[in-house]
């Protein structure tokens, strides 16, 4: 993990079973690149499909989310101000899926920002998997701020 | 412009935003965006959008705080013409 982007996985206020960044290996003002191995062994596979485990578009969403909303959000945020709490919420999603993503798969999502004003900020996503075939794209809005309690 | 060309060029954009459980008719002069409108914080950053590309005005942070109602969304844009 490069030592430059650990500031920034240190903030997200998700954790297991519900963090799905692994890696950030791009990252500037205008958008951001990030990793994430769906593990087989998540408990959305057992029942998401019964008996045949394909991870599901909400979760495709969240990770897209997580990267492409709230990773850039934090490091856009991080330059101006000390970060004590953030505080997010996802205000619009517009997605298409293409193809699925499977347990153990690796997928990587790469966000352009849109705008980033009046702590609304708004992204175009897109996830490929292992093979660089797109998995699903979209454009993603979040409220993102600082709320120094 | 004139005021009431101001006035329905705001409503244009305001109605794109508006929930469906509220209607254009329920705008008025002195609706409360998210109390009397329902519309959320994230929509109403549409909304200041929109007013910038239309009027061709630039909104900053505390613009966007004291925008509680129509008026004073009015009265917003007015001063920043008057910047202009």
């Amino acid at each position: 993990m490069k030592e430059s982007y650990d500031w920034i996985l240190k903030q997200l206020p998700y954790s297991e079973p519900f963090l799905f960044v692994e890696e950030i290996l791009n990252i500037s003002d205008k958008g951001i690149e990030g990793s994430y191995r769906f593990s087989p062994d998540l408990d959305i596979y057992k029942g998401h499909f019964k008996n045949k485990p394909v991870t599901p578009g909400v979760i495709l969403t969240e990770c897209c989310a997580q990267i492409g909303l709230v990773c850039l959000g934090i490091y856009l945020l991080g330059k101006k101000s000390e970060l004590e709490n953030v505080a997010i919420g996802m205000s619009s999603s517009q997605m298409d899926f293409l193809i699925p993503v499977y347990p153990g798969e690796q997928v990587r999502v790469i966000s352009e920002l849109v705008y980033f004003r009046f702590q609304k900020l708004k992204c175009e996503v897109k996830m490929y998997n292992e093979n660089d075939k797109l998995v699903c794209k979209g454009v993603l809005a979040g409220m993102i701020g600082v709320a120094n309690e | 412009m004139l005021k009431e060309e101001k006035y329905q060029k705001l409503k244009d954009i305001i109605k794109i935003y508006l929930p469906e459980d509220v209607s254009v008719t329920d705008i008025a002069q002195d609706s409360h965006f998210m109390n009397d409108l329902n519309i959320n914080s994230a929509n109403l950053v549409d909304i200041v959008l929109d007013v910038e590309d239309a009027f061709d005005i630039r909104l900053e942070n505390e613009d966007i705080e004291k925008m509680q109602t129509v008026n004073d969304a009015m009265a917003i844009i007015d001063a920043k013409l008057a910047e202009n």
